[in-house]
């Protein structure tokens, strides 16, 4: 695992191109586009005020940069045409968690609208922006939709005050709606997997249920309890190392003790024999977003493992078998878990924590490295290059790549199961 | 004791009644009292009989008294005295016979009553010992009584009290539920209040929204909008398809057939997912009713020799059912027909097959009972025998080796010896080669009697457990059957990736197994990548934590294939079954007398090589 050197970044703007060969990061009003392999600058692009959004096109030929400052009021959404003089307005869109989601194909948009206070959805075309569907929901508060990796079915989920998950057909079917519980604080987070098999949904009460693409019924149900007792779970605990004293290198004063602010212990994974109890956080019940529920929830590339964070253990990764239908391994971090990505390529999930560290586990195990450099490099966000080569890691100034194989992926650090050398 | 008192009180009085009969009858008689004392009295107040009759009877008195007691005995019934009077005035003579007569008889019921008495006595303490007996006994029973008496009602108390514990908890629960249905309700409304409530925000909202949109609207200026400065192209030259009014029908015809196009094919790919699935299942299905077939074939006429009605038939039947299914076309039918018939006769394949895994069970237990008649299976006490037979030996040889040790000790230290050691000088360093040597051999010898003995006392463990092996080997082989049929259905899998997802996920473990061979991947990657040799990237050694993370790697590669040994049960029994096999023939090879032929040789050598050693010094 090799580290580049660390460039300047502001706003958590970096961006890989879609066809993996450049990358997009911002420094205030620049616009910087290097080369994935060399890093060296292709362009840079000044702009007026500070850049606070960037967006590569599908074919990696435009970048779009947003400065919200400089916008203007509308309560529309405004489509552009980039070929012709052509523009579309849709009226009525509501401003919520999701509320626009796009097939992968990139053939169907769907937008959630609210007029006459009730939800509506529409479905465009986006080769001519013409409706297709329009349909109304049976939500109190429309919180977020998403199409399934295959276009073909849409999920609309209801506000947190009310559990409801409702599927409808591209052609405005609504094929099936769930509701686990009521009474209680409901959906968090929704994740379709990329094979379009299942559905997870994250909620409030601390459990994901995942649901089928047949009957879109639940198949299974996984609780995040706070203490492990199943032996057959491992548990990954990371631990800080205790220092190896050298006696060759005894040197006064000790050199920890001058580096210690700056880079914090080198830390590492150890098993944990069950049972585990995890550090739990005791939600504030009298504020608005408690911190309990599903959080994030990330299926893997391949669909057979499914990444889950609770917000009331904020320090695990909670990683499921979905063959089995099972947990499969817990990864306690140190600090709580700021975000987790998998690799586009194979099960293999990075996760950061605010920390130096960047951590990365894979089904043959797992590994905490420290990210080298001067100074602390804080680890807030990180995105994974279309093969899964290498990874951004990114700060509040900074931003470095992580090159994990080598040329030719022999040497590879995590073999993905089933390959062969 | 008092209470006893009154108990016998009425027994004594009515005695006493008695007496005082006895008396009233006899009127008179000075000696009523005497009398009554000599029955009641014990035998010391006999003694005195003769000093009051003496007293009673004097020389004036004879006839008074012989008439008295004339009276006395023929009023209780004696012959009387006196001879029978043949005149009226004669005077009656006294009858000698008659008087010795009813002394007799007299002192014959004085002894009887003195016996009586006794008894009576006797029974009497008796009685009265019972009567104290169970006196204690009434008195433990009534001690008994109060406390149980107060046992039931500390219980009764109790009981009343859980019961208005329970009453009072059935209340609670009563105001928690009607607590619950209350901010039920409450929520209810709540919520009917709050969406009302949003209704109402939303509208004034939306008039806001619409008012500040006109405000925006008329302040207005075309200027302000965003355009686009720089069109672009297309690459392919083309026009955009934008929306015009003309060919909106159209558009929107061709929308929605692109639209049915794509669900359609959704569905038919999940058509032909489901069928393929079905298709494969078929085909298990298909190949566990052959292999049902095939394997229960042989057996079938044993039980129509039996007679059985039911499987005979059953079996029958089941070759018809097969005659006809095995034909292709049947599996191109539709499902219903297909379906009924395959199923039924696998259910019925599968009850024959269970019903013979019963009986052989019942042979394997009889089997059991029986007890091993078979020639060919040594029985176990012959092996336990020749086991101690051979442990005997080897610690015979052990002994050997240890006094050669302790020779060739003695050979050393006395080499060092100045005398002898300066004699030896010279054949000292040939001898130690030799020494060493033949040191090594008798090492090589003895590893050679351990690992023989040690697999000796294996070999006998295994021939005990060789009917065992047996069963094991009917439970292998259907677990073979077993797995035949789920690797064909984990071979199709790939295909069916909609099964696979659900399907027992063994082979996904064997990929885990097959990958551990890479762990020691990591220590290349120190070597660091060529990709960030490039000028811009400095390409840093590999972080600190490299080496650590082939520890973390290594441990947790560890703890994954332990995991994937604990998860897969099914998968390592293959693996015993092989090792079964491999020990068994094995266990064929060393046979004991082979065995023990091999020891005597090594012995044989051992004893040579020691006389070679006395030869030594």
């Amino acid at each position: 695992m090799n580290f580049s050197e660390v460039f300047k970044l502001s706003g958590l703007l970096c961006k890989f191109s879609p066809d993996g060969k450049y990358l997009a990061s911002c420094v205030q009003y620049r616009l910087v586009v290097r080369d994935v392999h060399t890093l060296q600058i292709l362009h840079l692009y000044t702009c007026l005020d500070q850049i606070q959004h960037i967006e590569w096109s599908a074919d990696s030929l435009f970048i779009l940069c947003a400065m919200y400052k400089r916008g203007q009021v509308q309560l529309r959404i405004t489509v552009w045409s980039l070929c012709t003089k052509s523009v579309s307005y849709i009226k009525y869109p509501k401003a919520c968690q999701q509320g626009v989601s796009f097939t992968r194909d990139g053939r169907y948009m769907a937008l959630a609208e609210r007029r006459d206070c009730q939800d509506h959805v529409s479905v465009f075309v986006c080769s001519d922006w013409q409706l297709l569907r329009h349909f109304d929901t049976e939500t109190q508060d429309l919180a977020g939709i998403e199409w399934a990796p295959n276009g073909c079915v849409l999920a609309v989920w209801d506000t947190c005050l009310e559990y409801k998950v409702l599927l409808y057909s591209l052609d405005g079917r609504l094929l099936s709606a769930y509701c686990a519980y009521e009474w209680s604080l409901g959906v968090k987070s929704v994740a379709w997997s990329p094979s379009s098999q299942f559905l997870a949904i994250g909620s409030y009460d601390g459990k994901v249920r995942i649901l089928n693409h047949v009957t879109w019924k639940m198949i299974t149900e996984f609780g995040h309890p706070a203490t492990i007792n199943n032996p057959k779970i491992v548990v990954y605990k990371e631990a800080e190392k205790t220092p190896r004293l050298a006696p060759g290198r005894l040197a006064f004063p000790p050199p920890r003790a001058a580096a210690g602010v700056a880079s914090p212990a080198e830390t590492k994974y150890e098993i944990a024999s069950v049972p585990v109890s995890l550090q739990t956080l005791k939600p504030v019940a009298d504020r608005a977003n408690p911190k309990i529920g599903i959080g994030a929830l990330a299926f893997s590339p391949d669909s057979y493992f499914l990444a889950t964070r609770s917000d009331s253990v904020p320090n695990a990764v909670w990683i499921w078998d979905i063959q089995k239908l099972r947990l499969f391994v817990v990864l306690e971090q140190l600090s709580p878990v700021r975000s987790f990505q998998w690799d586009p390529q194979q099960p293999r999930l990075a996760i950061c924590t605010g920390g130096g560290k960047v951590y990365l586990w894979s089904p043959a195990g797992c590994v905490s490295v420290q990210v080298p450099g001067e100074g602390d490099f804080q680890v807030l966000s990180l995105c994974w290059h279309l093969n899964g080569d290498s990874l951004a890691l990114l700060s509040k100034d900074h931003f470095c790549l992580c090159f994990l194989e080598t040329e030719d992926r022999v040497g590879t650090a995590f073999g993905r199961p089933g390959d062969h050398t | 004791m008092g209470e006893w008192m009154t108990v016998t009180d009425p027994d004594l009085s009515s005695d006493s009644k008695n007496i005082c009969q006895y008396t009233s009858e006899t009127k008179m008689s000075p000696s009523s009292l005497y009398s009554q004392q000599v029955l009641c009295s014990s035998i010391p107040l006999s003694k005195n009989v003769h000093s009051f009759f003496s007293a009673f009877c004097t020389e004036e008195n004879i006839e008074q008294s012989v008439s008295y007691l004339d009276q006395e005995l023929t009023t209780f019934g004696f012959p009387s005295l006196y001879e029978e009077s043949k005149g009226k005035d004669t005077k009656r003579e006294l009858n000698i016979v008659a008087v010795l007569n009813c002394m007799n008889e007299l002192l014959v019921l004085q002894r009887k009553n003195l016996l009586a008495q006794e008894n009576v006595e006797t029974q009497n303490l008796k009685l009265g010992s019972d009567m104290d007996h169970l006196q204690n006994c009434y008195a433990k029973l009534k001690e008994q009584l109060e406390t149980s008496r107060r046992e039931m009602i500390g219980l009764q108390e109790r009981d009343r009290q859980l019961q208005c514990k329970n009453r009072n908890l059935h209340q609670l629960l009563k105001n928690e539920k009607d607590e619950v249905q209350k901010l039920q309700n409450i929520i209810a409304s709540r919520a009917t209040q709050y969406n009302h409530d949003m209704k109402r925000k939303e509208r004034e909202y939306n008039k806001l929204k619409e008012r500040l949109h006109q405000l925006v609207m008329n302040k207005k200026d075309k200027k302000i909008a965003m355009e686009v400065l720089n069109y672009v192209g297309r690459a392919d030259g083309k026009r955009g398809s934008w929306r015009t009014g003309k060919t909106e029908a159209s558009f929107f015809l061709r929308n929605e057939d692109e639209m049915y196009k794509i669900l359609l094919n959704d569905y038919e790919y999940r058509q032909k997912q489901i069928l393929m699935e079905n298709a494969e299942l078929k085909k298990v299905l298909q190949q566990m009713k052959k292999e049902m077939i095939s394997l229960l074939s042989p057996q079938k006429q044993k039980p129509r020799e039996r007679a059985d009605d039911s499987t005979g038939t059953v079996i029958s039947d089941a070759e018809e059912d097969a005659g006809e299914l095995s034909r292709e076309s049947m599996w191109d039918l539709s499902c219903e027909t297909v379906r009924e018939q395959l199923t039924n006769s696998i259910r019925k394949q599968w009850r024959i097959l269970k019903s013979h895994v019963e009986k052989l069970d019942n042979q394997v237990s009889k089997v059991h009972l029986e007890g091993f008649n078979d020639e060919d299976v040594i029985s176990r006490q012959d092996h336990e025998q020749e086991t101690e037979k051979l442990e005997l030996e080897i610690q015979q040889c052990k002994e050997m080796i240890k006094t050669q040790q302790q020779l060739l000790q003695q050979l050393a230290t006395a080499c060092d010896d100045d005398t002898t050691s300066l004699l030896r000088d010279c054949y000292l360093l040939e001898e130690k080669e030799r020494l060493k040597e033949e040191w090594s051999l008798f090492r090589e010898q003895k590893k050679n009697f351990e690992k023989e003995r040690r697999s000796f006392t294996e070999a006998a463990i295994r021939l005990g457990l060789e009917r065992k092996a047996f069963e094991e080997e009917r439970a292998s082989w259907l677990k073979q059957q077993f797995l035949n049929m789920t690797t064909f259905d984990h071979q199709n899998s790939e295909n069916v990736k909609l099964f696979s997802a659900f399907s027992g996920s063994s082979d996904r473990d064997s990929l885990t197994m097959h990958s551990r061979p890479r762990q020691k991947k990591p220590q290349n990657m120190s070597n660091g990548s060529p990709v960030c040799t490039s000028k811009l990237t400095k390409s840093l050694p590999a972080s600190p934590s490299t080496s650590d993370f082939c520890q973390t790697r290594s441990c947790a590669s560890e703890h994954s294939s332990v995991n994937v040994l604990n998860i897969t049960p099914e998968e390592t029994k293959p693996n015993q079954v092989g090792r079964e096999c491999a020990n068994q023939k094995w266990s064929m090879a060393s046979r004991p007398e082979s065995q023990e032929g091999c020891y005597s040789g090594c012995s044989l050598t051992y004893t040579n090589s020691h006389v070679e050693k006395d030869d030594l010094p």
